[in-house]
């Protein structure tokens, strides 16, 4: 019983966040200017990173908890890096 | 997925009510980053799926561990407290450096300037 309401519970999860995967592509590839592109990666590595933790449950290992945990800083500093370079043209002054 | 028959019900059905409001949650963030006109409109979009989303399903994953493994688990209470730290800081930069941007080209749909050594007081209504 357990198992059948989990099953479509996890599958229903990760089908909903796909969708969301997929509205940040299309505005990566759509994005008028470059920092509507930067806000779509965000977008993406925070969706991606809730999906980690949603296959983690899936599977029950503790391994896509820290891949997940992971994703979350690189997505932090990419964003902030790119952030800078838009506003001076440069990462490291 | 034999340890998921381990959950009992009384159990599984809160992880699956987190796991769905989540995930809907963050769908309708990243719609909002589609359909909205403008990019400052469009930065407040994904703040639904990087607060609301994370929060509810790593309470899930928290809740669901913490039945199958018998004992309390915070790890991810670190990635809760890691997003809700960083996003406003990464919206924030993005937002100041597209605002530089667009008064860089001259576009009049921006704010001017209010302080510094040429300001421009004629948009201020005090």
């Amino acid at each position: 019983m357990s198992r059948q309401i989990l099953d479509l519970g996890l599958t229903a999860a990760l089908i909903l966040l796909g969708l969301a995967l997929v509205c940040a592509t299309v505005r990566i590839i759509r994005g008028p200017r470059a920092q509507d592109r930067v806000l779509g990666m965000d977008t993406l590595y925070l969706n991606g990173m809730l999906m980690a933790v949603v296959f983690g449950i899936r599977t029950g290992s503790d391994l896509y908890f820290e891949a997940a945990l992971i994703i979350g800083m690189l997505g932090f500093a990419a964003t902030v890096a790119l952030a800078k370079f838009l506003m001076r043209g440069e990462v490291i002054e | 997925m034999s340890h998921l028959t381990d959950l009992p019900v009384w159990a599984a059905i809160p992880v699956c009510l987190l796991l769905l409001s989540g995930s809907a949650i963050t769908l309708v963030g990243s719609i909002g980053l589609i359909r909205l006109k403008t990019f400052y409109g469009r930065l407040h979009a994904p703040t639904l799926s990087s607060s609301a989303g994370t929060i509810l399903i790593c309470l899930a994953s928290m809740f669901a561990f913490a039945v199958l493994q018998n004992r309390w688990i915070f790890h991810e209470v670190l990635i809760i407290l890691f997003v809700i730290l960083t996003t406003p800081v990464t919206l924030m930069l993005l937002g100041q450096s597209a605002l530089y941007r667009d008064r860089i080209e001259g576009s009049t749909d921006v704010p001017r300037k209010t302080t510094g050594p040429e300001p421009d007081l004629s948009a201020i209504d005090i």
